[in-house]
């Protein structure tokens, strides 16, 4: 209660917000992870695979932490919720960490950050005359997952932004940051392409030049129609005073006369693989077709093209199709962000009851993931059995989610868990912390040198990132001696020397050392001639080093 | 057809080094360092005869209709003008010091393709196959640094090296053939750990030994990834051969000679890499996706840029009697439509388009195929990027009957199974 008490005081809201968390918590599951079992299950026995068995309190909780606030728990965290024996207590850490104030900022700022990613990469914002601000950004979707606004809402104000993308000017409005660098260059192809992969899982950046060649809803048509509904929009730069540097823009929607000059029949032209030349009007996915006229006081194309989007039933696959992938590793479909006829799905009909159950449920994205980490497959071991072994999607199966997936923590997640595991003091203000992090995490980008802003990462278990993990100054602090830090803690403590062994393996990996493991750290405490905290500085950085540490699993 | 076993762990590390490490690693655990693999000590022979490749990776899809294919007079030729160089061919005015070198160089100007999206194009191009949501290929230099790595028993820095780019990554070869990415400067970060040996050595061998309880539960192959890795950043933390990467202790003129910019510095760092012994390395220059007023962008920015640093790299090259065992690779992702779109730029086309080879024997000065009169279709035998790729891995006596193993166990032929353009060898 210590933390809440912290929070609550800082940001001056009285204790009594707090009463909710104590009520009742929940004893019976919801129906909904019934339904995601019974399909899933239904998976198994088609393909005749057995599942792996249930995975360990202490190793279901690093899991979990990880996935909903993108950390692993402290050992006070851990050993917390391994005490408690009451059968319902995997539903009641969800609960916690989804609800219990004291953990609503880093909800926030990890989905935040999740959602900053994917909807302007890891480096939007980051050159200099920038269109997008990604503070800006990020304090939007901050701001949207601390109040756990619901995500139609969220979709709506993202697609029909207008404002200005930074903090602190007027009409500020971080949501115009999704948008501010794709309206402006080769006629919105990018707003066009991005909106509708991201939010609709519909990829059509290649129909901007030919059909679709799997998916035959697509033509060069509809791609050019669902571009019309951007053609209004323009990011008008603002510069620092009295220099050409881009201090922010706004996001406007203008009157719009089409490429015929006509306002009362805005249309656009475009041209086809043959070299002839087509006209398009603003028409969502083929089908519903909006006010041909391009005055805004006619009609504000953007807000029409978001109501249309809510209809959509696939805004609600793409969003249970994304959130499936992000808590098992595999979405129902691979890519993620590819639905339609030409990639079917591996478990259709739970992506179609998820979608609708979603709907159903306002949108709350906090239900969506308490479906899904109360579910079976979320539950069960990463290590394989003879029963499942041929479940890998690694290597293009279709994934039957009969065992956990084994992955990468996502840099952001090592980050976080790096500074718990170490209880690195982080210093600085807010801002200041987030720039530090932001430093970091930079170091592992690198944009592909094309106008639509493509990006890779090294964070992706190549010798960059090992390099990082052995000497990087965020693994050095980790395993530093200062006084707060958890070496320091032992080092100082009067324990015995093995349960200080002991205490990184549980605050490292959420579980005891292995006979041998215990032999090992023997030996390392020998190696360095008897000196305790040499040796156990050397057994955390081991132990930080570990795929056990940096996989999720 | 040979069928290649899928080595986890690149070889490089010398008999008197490996045994440094033991000696450090026993005063705790034994066995724990023994690696898994076998030494080397057959060097000096393939030393003389060990194959290098540089690709310069034109990262955005460059206009090679105004470089290497140019149509004056057609409405679709743009403003530059032909020139005459030391080859049987003639090039964009733009690239005079090229022009003086194109004897050793080979223009494909029949390179047709269909991937005009930039992600699927630089899938393609690097790979040789289409992107498949369920199999990962490997790129050129996890490829050919894969095969050419036994020609280096001693190298212990990574065997791909990508400069200023992100490349490819290594696909079903795993993580250990991944690019290894620096920027231009070559630095290298978090190299140093400030602890002595010893004990640097006790930490691998702890960490080594808890890893393997680890990946012996069944968990797949990432965590398998994972030590092989761990080795090689062990490896190459210790290794006197890092100092290739120092490109800013080359005297300041040759510096200028390659032009201080980041492609000009990454082209110095490729050469010094390759005489290093590093089998591959990919050099990017960006900047070529010009939508909109390409031929102001390019006569005064990338093509002088270009010209210089490509120069220098070859001249070098020859001039140290590596040319003839490195292979040189030009590209993009696809070029440019030859109609000029309303913004007085270029977009994206993949079906008629130049590509740039030399080196290793290819033989140069000439050009290969011809486009139509406007240089919207090619009028010879198409080419692709296997059969590009085919070429080079001849040119570096990678046998093209290579065979490799998918992650699924599918067979996965070399290049995509491409047939070698024959021109560059006659």
């Amino acid at each position: 209660m210590k933390s809440l008490v912290t929070w609550t005081v800082s940001i001056g809201i009285p204790l009594l917000v707090s009463i909710g968390v104590n009520a009742a918590p929940p004893t019976e599951l919801p129906p909904q992870v019934a339904l995601i079992n019974q399909r899933i299950e239904e998976g198994w026995k088609d393909y005749r695979v057995s599942p792996s068995p249930e995975i360990d309190d202490a190793q279901w909780c690093r899991r979990v932490y990880l996935d909903i606030l993108g950390r692993i728990p402290s050992i006070e965290e851990l050993e917390a919720f391994v005490r408690d024996r009451e059968p319902n207590r995997r539903a009641k850490l969800v609960d916690k960490l989804l609800r219990d104030p004291a953990y609503t900022e880093e909800y926030a700022r990890f989905w935040g950050t999740v959602w900053t990613n994917i909807l302007i990469g890891r480096s939007g914002g980051n050159d200099r005359n920038d269109f997008t601000n990604r503070e800006g950004m990020q304090k939007y979707l901050r701001d949207s997952f601390a109040t756990n606004k619901s995500y139609n809402r969220m979709v709506y104000e993202l697609v029909a932004a207008a404002g200005s993308s930074k903090p602190g000017t007027e009409n500020f409005n971080g949501a115009v940051n999704f948008l501010a660098n794709k309206v402006n260059q080769e006629d919105a192809v990018l707003a066009a392409s991005s909106t509708s992969r991201i939010f609709l899982g519909l990829q059509v950046q290649c129909t901007q030049c030919h059909n679709h060649p799997f998916n035959s809803n697509w033509k060069q048509q509809t791609f050019w129609e669902f571009n019309s509904f951007f053609r209004q929009t323009r990011a008008l730069r603002r510069f620092v005073s009295g220099t050409q540097d881009v201090d922010h823009v706004e996001l406007i929607d203008e009157d719009f006369a089409g490429d015929a000059g006509d306002p009362d029949d805005a249309m656009i032209f475009y041209e086809l693989r043959n070299g002839l030349t087509k006209s398009a009007y603003p028409v969502f996915m083929g089908k519903t077709a909006i006010d041909p006229r391009g005055r805004v006081s006619d009609v504000n194309r953007r807000q029409e093209l978001a109501k249309l989007m809510l209809e959509s039933e696939y805004l609600d696959k793409m969003i249970v199709n994304r959130m499936w992938a992000h808590f098992l590793g595999y979405g129902f479909t691979k890519p993620i962000d590819d639905l339609g006829p030409h990639n079917p799905p591996s478990h259709p009909q739970l992506m179609d009851e998820l979608s609708v159950a979603f709907r159903e449920h306002s949108y709350d994205l906090k239900e969506l993931i308490t479906w899904i980490t109360l579910s079976r497959p979320y539950q069960l071991s990463a290590v394989m059995t003879s029963q499942n072994q041929a479940d890998d999607p690694s290597v293009g199966e279709t994934p039957k989610f009969a065992h956990f997936y084994l992955r990468q923590m996502q840099a952001e997640q090592l980050y976080q868990s790096l500074v718990v595991a170490g209880r690195t003091k982080v210093r600085g203000s807010y801002e200041q912390q987030e720039q530090q992090r932001r430093a970091w995490l930079q170091q592992f980008v690198i944009a592909f040198g094309t106008d639509e802003g493509d990006e890779a990462t090294t964070f992706n278990g190549s010798i960059p990132q090992a390099l990082m993990m052995f000497n990087g100054d965020l693994v050095k602090e980790a395993i530093s001696d200062n006084p707060e830090s958890l070496i320091g803690e032992l080092v100082k403590s009067d324990a015995k020397v093995p349960d200080k062994f002991q205490r990184l393996y549980w605050a490292g990996l959420a579980r005891r050392a292995s006979r041998d493991e215990m032999a090992l750290a023997g030996r390392l405490l020998v190696a360095r001639g008897g000196n305790q905290k040499e040796a156990l500085q050397d057994l955390w950085w081991a132990i930080l080093n570990t795929n056990e540490f940096i996989l999720q699993h | 057809m040979r069928h290649r076993i899928l080595s986890s762990v690149p070889a490089g590390m010398t008999r008197r080094h490996f045994a440094k490490h033991l000696a450090g690693a026993s005063a705790m655990v034994g066995t724990a360092l023994s690696f898994g693999h076998s030494l080397r000590v057959h060097a000096e022979e393939l030393k003389k005869s060990r194959k290098s490749a540089i690709l310069l990776w034109m990262s955005g899809g460059p206009s090679t209709i105004d470089l290497w294919d140019l149509k004056p007079g057609a409405p679709t030729g743009g403003p530059f003008m032909p020139i005459s160089t030391s080859g049987e061919v003639q090039i964009c005015e733009h690239l005079p010091k090229m022009a003086q070198l194109m004897h050793h160089m080979a223009i494909v100007r029949s390179m047709s393709t269909r991937e005009a999206d930039h992600d699927r194009g630089r899938y393609y191009m690097h790979t040789g196959f289409v992107p498949n949501p369920n199999i990962e290929h490997p790129g050129y230099g996890s490829v050919i640094a894969h095969e050419l790595f036994e020609q280096r028993p001693d190298l212990a820095i990574p065997p791909f090296v990508s400069v200023g780019g992100a490349s490819t990554g290594p696909g079903f070869l795993g993580m250990a053939w991944a690019p290894f990415n620096v920027s231009s400067n070559g630095r290298v970060r978090n190299l140093e750990m400030g602890l002595e040996e010893q004990r640097l050595t006790q930490r691998m061998a702890a960490l080594t030994l808890m890893e393997t309880a680890f990946v012996k539960s069944t968990r797949g192959s990432a965590a398998l990834d994972h030590q092989a890795v761990l080795k090689k950043t062990y490896d190459l933390m210790s290794s006197e051969q890092m100092a290739a990467f120092k490109v800013d202790q080359e005297p300041e003129d040759v510096k200028e000679r390659y032009g201080t910019n980041g492609f000009g510095q990454g082209c110095l760092l490729a050469r010094r890499l390759v005489e290093a012994g590093v089998p591959f390395v990919e050099v990017d220059l960006g900047g070529w996706d010009n939508h909109a007023g390409i031929h102001n962008i390019l006569s005064t920015q990338r093509l002088p840029q270009m010209d210089q640093a490509m120069s220098a790299l070859i001249s070098d090259l020859e001039q140290r009697g590596l040319l003839a065992d490195t292979a040189i690779i030009w590209m993009g992702e696809f070029g440019r439509t030859p109609r000029i779109n309303a913004d007085a730029g270029r977009d994206h086309y993949a079906r008629a388009w130049s590509a740039v080879v030399g080196g290793a024997g290819i033989k140069g000065g000439i050009a290969v195929g011809k486009t139509s009169e406007d240089g919207t279709t090619v009028e010879t035998e198409p080419y692709s990027s296997e059969d590009l790729m085919s070429s080079v891995c001849k040119a570096l006596g990678i046998s093209l009957e290579t065979t490799f193993t998918s992650k699924n166990n599918r067979p996965m032929k070399i290049a995509g199974g491409g047939k070698v353009i024959h021109e560059l060898f006659s």
